[in-house]
């Protein structure tokens, strides 16, 4: 297959229109620290039931909205796609900038924007991805969204408008930076759903390597088409809605539009084939004054870079140079396991619920940390899930912490675990253990239950003088227990733990009262 | 010394007869002294100078770097020179001075080339006659030559002789004129579809145009770069061998060189023909074409048949259509080409600043002259998305045909083409003005653009003067990276043909100064 590269003519259309009122590019929204909230947890689709209309009213007719996403991803690349200048996100502006990404004369092929357009890599694909139907992750549904196409491009230049003094300030950085774009067929009918495939795309995106897809540092940047219809009518005027640049963001400015095209066409208004902009701080999305109507890119074939031929292990040709052609039956053969793969096995390995197996691919990093804990602890793969997805990630999600910034590591981790299996420490002692592992590097849970005195009472005579002494102490709960109050046992219980300073388990506890008052 | 080949002067060099020092300075003395020919738009004395100066340490310990050790040399004013001003003739690039060397250039300095300066052309070598640039035409060389002179006594027209020198035809003109003038032994050119070909042959030296990919791009400002091709102007075809064996090869940074290591070369000087097979494309013989260039055409044809090679007519039938499927794909390219142009990074920029899209359009109102604008403009309208299967589809399958043309003639058995490279001698100015642009480029690439399409290997070499007294030059055609033998076949043809060297009586008289410190006992020009 032949993909020649295409490129357009328009002079100073490399730029992308970035405009912002009162002009520094500080006050674009996007977080840039690594502390921010947006950075990860890109998990945090908001977990509602899908909305794909409004409601109907009474003798109103229903509204049916349809979603198309384009989405341009970062190749992950220590350089540019022609050039050797660095791609650093957090550079000072135009010091990644080659004599080539400035396209000064003479340079090939520089000087306009390259894409595969016309012949892209690969056509008419699929992506499945899963969203929430009910309010629990367990009400999981699978979908699937056509893939029209994936192509190479060339990222553009950023140009900023300062209103204030009307000046146009510009930036190279970005410009000739690997893109990869995926174009989404409008499939989906809601921001939920968008949301849930940009996610998945970005988890198999980073499962390839292909990209970091980190959405807030502009690696992954998402355009949405949306327009609203009444089923069995044909379909609406479209708006373009660009540079969406979190998960979150996406959702909210899809319901937004689709929304607003509904009262819009409900009071009786019209529909623009207009591209708009997501305003995050008002939460809706408005017209953007750059894009002067339908722009004609005027693309054509580019000569300087040969048509790049790719061959399968059927095609090759013999004798060929492995440096100088490309076998695509031996690329596949190298690919790393997809997340849905993984998410399977998962589940088949450890008998693990499937919205367990999506919660540990969710957040970077997490799977890996989950294996290895389990690789150290005899725990049941069930109490380390739980471990993992319920207070490990409690306390990250808490302090706002990536998996590689924890303090507590798998091998600690799995140690506490190791304890709590065999009993040696109650599960409420080992809540304990974590909180302090977690405040204090560099002891084992070991040490720590040591230090507390947390480890379980394994005396199982001393436990039996303590209950003895405790029923003989307390002749009123007694009574009360032999009443039947249901309730006074606990009571027992709760002294009993007491005396024991919290180190024996409740259930060995409650046995042995049982047992006593019965005899 | 000045009238010798690369090749002789080289010897020279070698020799010590001269020293690289000497010879840029003469070289240099006579750049000012033909000032009013307008080759160069910027002379390099300093960097000229100081690079001969390195080439005599060399010569004297003994290191040579090879046969361009301290040969001067001038570039054509579209190869980005680092340092040096580059300007492609146009406003928009008036004082942008590049901060790298085209892969050309640096080879040539690499092997120890004195640069003396840039040369003029057509404004981002758009054009066939050298007169549209911002700096002025460039006046050829024989228009002011012992051989013209005395042709025109004779008609003796009573018109101002000054006011009716000649074009060198185009676009690298400068170039052309620089060799023929004498003013160094080599110059670079480019060929997108005859540029360098047809000043060539309208001056009297011999242009190469290499296969398409044989040669780096690199640092060459393009117009259609899937038909650029550096080109060479020198005194002889054995010259062009020499700097193309120094020229040839892949360069990372232009992916359409060809990834095969090519070696520089000697030609072999052919004693029996009668192997050959020579084509005579039957579609070149146009009405318009001059007698005189037909019959000496035909001459030709005659002398490769006498020596016993095969002469036949061949068919390229789709020729008719190559003038009007090349423009639509050279303005198509330079729609693209020049969208870089916006006056944002380098060249020139507006004052305007009331948008930057006002600034865009002012910035590219003022950089570039009318031809390059139109030019522009026809592009964008062939690319247009209801115009593209129309004109720029159609003119690509076309091309196809073009190419596929020359491959069946060759795939018949035959080796080389023989065709003219210009309808006529060089026209006076006034005449030449008298049509646009695009009519002139139209007419005048004629006989050279389609190889451009086709990537084949292309050289004109001088057969003789016009009733004139003007040079008038043939065109060889070789197959695709059959750069060697078809050279092989020029070198013997140029042997036989004996093209008399330009008498630049008046020039020479003044430079009668110069030459009296020369201390060799022969002050030959060639």
């Amino acid at each position: 297959m032949a993909t020649p590269m295409l490129r357009w003519c328009c002079p100073g259309r490399r730029w992308i229109f970035a405009g912002i009122g009162g002009g520094s590019r500080h006050g674009r929204g996007v977080p840039t620290g690594s502390t921010s909230s947006g950075k990860r947890g890109q998990s945090s689709v908001a977990q509602q039931p899908l909305i794909t209309a409004q409601k109907p009213r009474k003798g109103e007719r229903e509204w049916a909205a349809v979603v198309g996403l384009e989405i341009h991803a970062q190749i992950a690349s220590n350089s540019k796609l022609f050039s050797g200048s660095q791609v650093d996100f957090a550079a000072p502006p135009n010091s990644l900038v080659s004599f080539f990404d400035a396209s000064l004369p003479g340079t090939l092929p520089a000087g306009y924007q390259i894409t595969q357009q016309r012949l892209p890599i690969a056509v008419n694909g699929s992506l499945a991805y899963s969203v929430c139907v009910g309010q629990r992750w367990s009400q999981m549904v699978t979908r699937t969204v056509g893939v029209k196409q994936i192509q190479l491009e060339q990222d553009s230049g950023k140009s900023l408008h300062d209103n204030l003094r009307s000046q146009t300030l510009i930036d190279l950085n970005r410009a000739g930076v690997g893109l990869l774009e995926v174009v989404l067929e409008p499939d989906m009918s809601c921001g939920e759903e968008a949301a849930a495939a940009i996610r998945e795309l970005q988890l198999i995106l980073q499962a390839l390597g292909t990209s970091q897809a980190n959405m807030a540092e502009g690696q992954l940047r998402v355009d949405a088409n949306i327009s609203v219809h009444h089923p069995g009518e044909p379909l609406g005027v479209r708006t373009e809605v660009k540079n969406l640049n979190s998960a979150r963001f996406l959702a909210k400015a899809i319901d937004y539009e689709i929304q607003r095209q509904i009262s819009e066409l409900e009071n009786g208004g019209k529909i623009l084939n207009e591209t708009r902009s997501f305003d995050y701080k008002l939460g809706c999305t408005v017209p953007m004054r750059d894009k002067e109507g339908k722009q004609d890119y005027r693309f054509m074939p580019e000569p300087n870079l040969p048509p790049l031929l790719l061959y399968d292990s059927g095609s090759l040709p013999t004798g060929a140079d492995p440096q100088q052609v490309i076998d695509i039956d031996q690329l596949r053969e190298q690919l790393p396991e997809l997340p849905r793969v993984t998410r399977e096995k998962l589940v088949r390995q450890y008998g693990m619920r499937p919205e367990h197996s999506f919660a540990l691919l969710n957040e970077v990093g997490l799977l890996e940390f989950f294996q290895n804990v389990m690789k150290e602890t005899r725990a049941e793969p069930k109490k380390v899930t739980s471990w993992v997805l319920n207070t490990f990630l409690g306390f990250l999600k808490q302090q706002n912490l990536a998996v590689s910034e924890s303090p507590v590591t798998p091998s600690a981790l799995a140690e506490l675990l190791d304890l709590l299996d065999r009993k040696a420490i109650s599960s409420s002692a080992a809540k304990q253990v974590f909180e302090e592992l977690w405040r204090s590097k560099g002891k084992t849970p070991a040490q720590m239950v040591a230090e507390k005195q947390l480890e379980l009472m394994q005396d199982a005579e001393a436990l039996e003088l303590l209950c003895r002494s405790t029923l003989e102490t307390h002749p009123q709960v007694v009574t009360d227990v032999k009443k039947g109050n249901p309730r006074a046992i606990n009571k027992l219980i709760g002294l009993v733990r007491r005396a024991t300073l919290g180190r024996a388990d409740p259930t060995v506890i409650k046995e042995v009262l049982e047992r006593q008052l019965s005899s | 010394m000045l009238g010798r080949t690369l090749r002789e002067v080289s010897a020279a060099l070698k020799q010590g007869q001269v020293t690289p020092t000497e010879l840029c300075q003469r070289c240099l003395s006579l750049i000012k002294k033909t000032k009013f020919l307008n080759a160069y738009i910027t002379v390099s004395e300093e960097v000229a100078l100081k690079q001969a100066e390195e080439s005599e340490k060399r010569y004297k310990k003994g290191l040579s770097l090879g046969d361009l050790d301290g040969i001067p040399v001038a570039v054509k004013d579209n190869f980005s020179t680092a340092g040096i001003e580059t300007t492609c003739a146009s406003n928009m690039l008036k004082g942008y001075v590049p901060p790298y060397n085209a892969t050309v250039v640096q080879k040539l300095l690499d092997q120890g080339a004195l640069l003396m300066g840039k040369t003029n052309l057509d404004e981002f070598a758009m054009g066939s006659g050298s007169t549209d640039g911002i700096f002025g035409p460039v006046k050829n060389p024989w228009s002011y030559s012992k051989q013209y002179r005395e042709k025109r006594k004779q008609k003796s027209h009573g018109e101002n002789e000054d006011s009716d020198w000649l074009i060198t035809g185009g676009s690298s003109g400068g170039s052309a004129a620089a060799v023929s003038a004498f003013t160094c032994f080599a110059a670079l050119g480019s060929d997108t579809g005859g540029s360098t070909r047809n000043p060539a042959a309208h001056c009297g030296v011999v242009g190469l145009k290499p296969s398409y990919g044989l040669v780096s791009r690199h640092g060459l400002i393009p117009l259609v770069n899937s038909m650029d091709v550096p080109g060479t102007l020198t005194r002889c075809v054995d010259d062009a061998a020499t700097v193309l064996g120094i020229l040839a090869g892949h360069d990372p940074k232009d992916s359409t060189t060809i990834q095969d290591p090519v070696k520089p070369f000697t030609l072999p000087s052919l004693t029996d023909v009668s192997k050959l097979c020579i084509g005579i494309p039957k579609e070149y013989l146009t009405p318009a074409l001059s007698s005189e260039v037909r019959s000496l055409w035909s001459k030709a044809a005659n002398l490769f048949e006498s020596e016993g090679a095969k002469v036949i007519e061949v068919s390229l039938p789709h020729t008719s259509y190559s003038i009007v499927c090349y423009h639509v794909l050279c303005t198509s390219e330079v729609a693209s080409n020049m969208a870089r142009f916006d006056g944002l990074e380098y060249g020139h920029r507006c004052d305007t600043d009331v948008s930057t899209e006002a600034m865009y359009a002012a910035t590219r109102r003022e950089g570039f002259n009318d031809v390059v604008r139109e030019r522009i403009l026809s592009g964008n309208f062939f690319l247009l998305k209801e115009n593209y299967e129309n004109y720029f589809v159609k003119a690509q399958k076309v091309r196809r045909l073009i190419a596929r043309d020359f491959v069946n003639v060759f795939n018949s058995g035959v080796d080389v083409l023989l065709t003219p490279t210009t309808l006529s001698e060089a026209v006076p100015h006034t005449e030449f003005i008298r049509e646009d642009n695009r009519t002139r480029s139209a007419q005048n690439d004629i006989f050279t653009q389609a190889v451009n399409m086709a990537g084949l290997p292309a050289v004109s070499v001088p057969m003789a003067l016009s009733s004139q007294g003007l040079p008038i030059g043939l065109q060889f055609i070789g197959r695709a990276f059959c750069d060697q033998q078809l050279l092989t076949v020029a070198k013997w043809f140029e042997k036989r043909v004996q093209f008399p060297v330009i008498q630049l009586q008046e020039l020479m008289d003044d430079c009668s100064s110069i030459f009296e410190n020369e201390k060799l006992a022969s002050v030959s020009l060639k």
